[in-house]
C-alpha cells in the first residue's frame, strides 16, 4: 500500500500522538518504517540472546552436583528456549521471517548479547550467571513490559514472570557455595570476579555514546537510559554480595552519601567493544555450535515436512 | 540452511481455567497440526497455564484492517440508547 505525502504526514502524526498517550501499537497498525526496523533489530537480537544464552549453562546440565540443581538448571535452560521462541514470534508480527532471522544469526549479521561470549569453567559460574546475568536481564526487561509495541510488551510480561526463578536459583547456588568449605567460597568469589564487569557492561555503552537512545525513548521502546538501569543493577547487587560475604572486584567501589547510590570504578569499554566486534573468548565457539545444531537438525525438519505432506495426501485419498 | 522449507505459522489459544474462554497466547511454527499442539504445550504451558489448547494456522484467520476501524466501529459510538444509563429510573424504584 502506498500513501501520498499528505497521508503519510497524517499517519505519522497520529502514530506519534498515540505513542505519546501510551497507546499500544499492534501488528497491522501503520508505523514508521524506522520504528519497524528498530523493533525487528531489537527483538530478534533479544531472541538470539536467549537462544545463544542456553550454551554456557547447558554446558553444566550433565554435571550438576545434585538432582535438585539439575532439575532447576534444566528447567531454566528450557525457559530460555521458550523466551527465544516468544520473541521470534513477536518479531515475525513485524513482517520478518524466522528463516531470515536464523540466517542473520548464523551469518554473523545479527548480534546477540555479548555476555554469552564468556566461558563457564566451573560450577560456580552457573550460580553467578543466574544471580548476576539474569539479575541484570530482569533489570533491563521490566521496563520493556511497557513497550509501545503490543506483541513485544506481551512477550516481555511472560518472560519477566519466568525470570525471577532463574535469578533465585542462581543466588541459592552462590549462597550454598558461600556457606560451604573455604574452597567452595573461593570458587564463588572467582566466579563473581569473572562475571562482575561483563554483567555491568550488559547495559550497553554509557549514555553519551549510545546510538539509538533518544529516538527509542520517544517511541516508548526504551524507558530508562543505559546508565540509569546499570546503576539500579549495581545498587541491588552490591547489597546481595554483602549478604553472601563476597567482594565486588572493584577497589573504587564506594557508597555515595550524596547521590544515595554506589559509585564504581572505570569500565573497560575497550573490552566491551572487542567482544561486541567478535573477539571475545567464546564468540566463534558459540556461533559454530549454533550452526552445527542447525545443520544437524536439517534432516529432522525435512522429515517432519515429508511426513506431514504424506499425511495430507492420505487424508485427501480418504476423502475422495 | 537457506534451502529449508519453512514450517507454517500457527496461532495458539489457551484456556487457563474451566469457565474461561480460550485466549490468544502467541504463535509458533510447526510442520503439521499435531506438532503445533505438542509444541504449544511445551512453549506456552510449562507451568500449568493451560487446561486446553487450540492451534489455528495463522493464514486461516481473516482479520479486519485497522484502516477500516472507523467504518466498522464508529456506527456504534452514537447509539447511547443501547446502554442502560440512557433510560430514566424514577426515584423509589429498586432492583431495576
Ligand atoms: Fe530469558
Ligand atoms: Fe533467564
Amino acid at each position: 500500500m502506498s500513501h501520498s505525502e499528505n497521508e503519510l504526514a497524517e499517519l505519522g502524526a497520529a502514530f506519534d500522538a498515540n505513542v505519546a498517550q501510551e497507546k499500544k501499537i499492534e501488528p497491522k497498525d501503520w508505523m514508521p518504517e524506522a520504528y519497524r526496523k528498530t523493533l525487528v533489530r531489537q527483538i530478534s537480537q533479544h531472541a538470539h540472546s536467549e537462544i545463544i544464552g542456553m550454551q554456557p549453562e547447558g554446558n553444566w546440565i550433565s554435571r550438576a552436583p545434585t538432582l535438585r540443581r539439575k532439575v532447576g538448571l534444566l528447567a531454566k535452560v528450557q525457559d530460555e528456549a521458550g523466551h527465544g521462541l516468544y520473541l521470534y514470534s513477536a518479531a515475525e508480527t513485524l513482517g520478518t521471517s524466522r528463516d531470515q532471522m536464523d540466517a542473520d544469526l548464523l551469518s554473523g549479521k545479527a548480534k546477540y548479547s555479548s555476555i554469552f561470549n564468556y566461558p563457564t569453567p566451573t560450577w560456580a559460574d552457573i550460580g553467578a550467571i543466574g544471580w548476576l546475568i539474569d539479575g541484570a536481564a530482569i533489570t533491563n526487561q521490566i521496563p520493556i513490559c511497557r513497550c509501545s509495541y503490543g506483541p513485544y510488551a506481551r512477550a516481555m510480561i511472560r518472560i519477566c514472570k519466568e525470570e525471577s526463578f532463574h535469578q533465585r536459583q542462581g543466588f541459592e547456588m552462590m549462597n550454598t557455595l558461600c556457606r560451604g568449605t573455604a574452597e567452595q567460597k573461593r570458587m564463588a568469589q572467582d566466579a563473581l570476579n569473572r562475571w562482575w564487569w561483563p554483567s555491568v557492561m550488559m547495559f550497553g555503552p554509557p549514555d553519551g555514546a549510545s546510538q539509538h537512545s533518544d529516538q527509542n525513548m520517544a517511541w516508548r521502546i526504551k524507558r530508562f537510559s543505559n546508565d540509569e538501569l546499570r546503576q539500579r543493577y549495581i545498587d541491588m547487587t552490591v547489597r546481595q554480595a554483602d549478604f553472601l560475604g563476597l567482594d565486588i572486584p572493584d577497589t573504587d567501589l564506594k557508597w555515595n552519601e550524596e547521590s544515595g547510590h554506589y559509585d564504581i570504578g572505570e569500565i573497560d569499554w575497550d573490552e566491551f567493544w572487542k567482544v561486541v566486534k567478535g573477539d571475545g573468548p567464546c564468540n566463534r565457539q558459540r556461533l559454530a555450535h549454533r550452526t552445527k545444531a542447525h545443520d544437524d537438525g536439517a534432516w529432522v525438519r525435512e522429515a517432519a515436512v515429508a511426513y506431514s505432506d504424506k499425511q495430507r495426501a492420505k487424508q485427501r485419498q480418504h476423502a475422495a | 540452511m537457506s534451502d529449508d522449507k519453512g514450517w507454517p505459522l500457527y496461532e495458539v489459544f489457551i484456556r487457563s481455567k474451566q469457565g474461561l474462554a480460550h485466549q490468544h497466547a502467541g504463535s509458533l511454527h510447526a510442520a503439521d497440526d499435531k506438532m503445533a499442539l505438542e509444541n504449544a504445550r511445551d512453549v506456552y504451558t510449562r507451568r500449568g497455564e493451560g487446561l486446553s489448547i487450540w492451534v489455528v494456522p495463522s493464514n486461516a484467520i481473516t482479520a479486519s484492517s485497522p484502516l477500516d476501524k472507523d467504518m466498522l466501529f464508529d456506527p456504534a459510538d452514537d447509539k447511547v440508547y443501547r446502554h442502560p444509563t440512557f433510560y430514566d429510573v424514577p426515584d423509589g424504584v429498586e432492583t431495576l
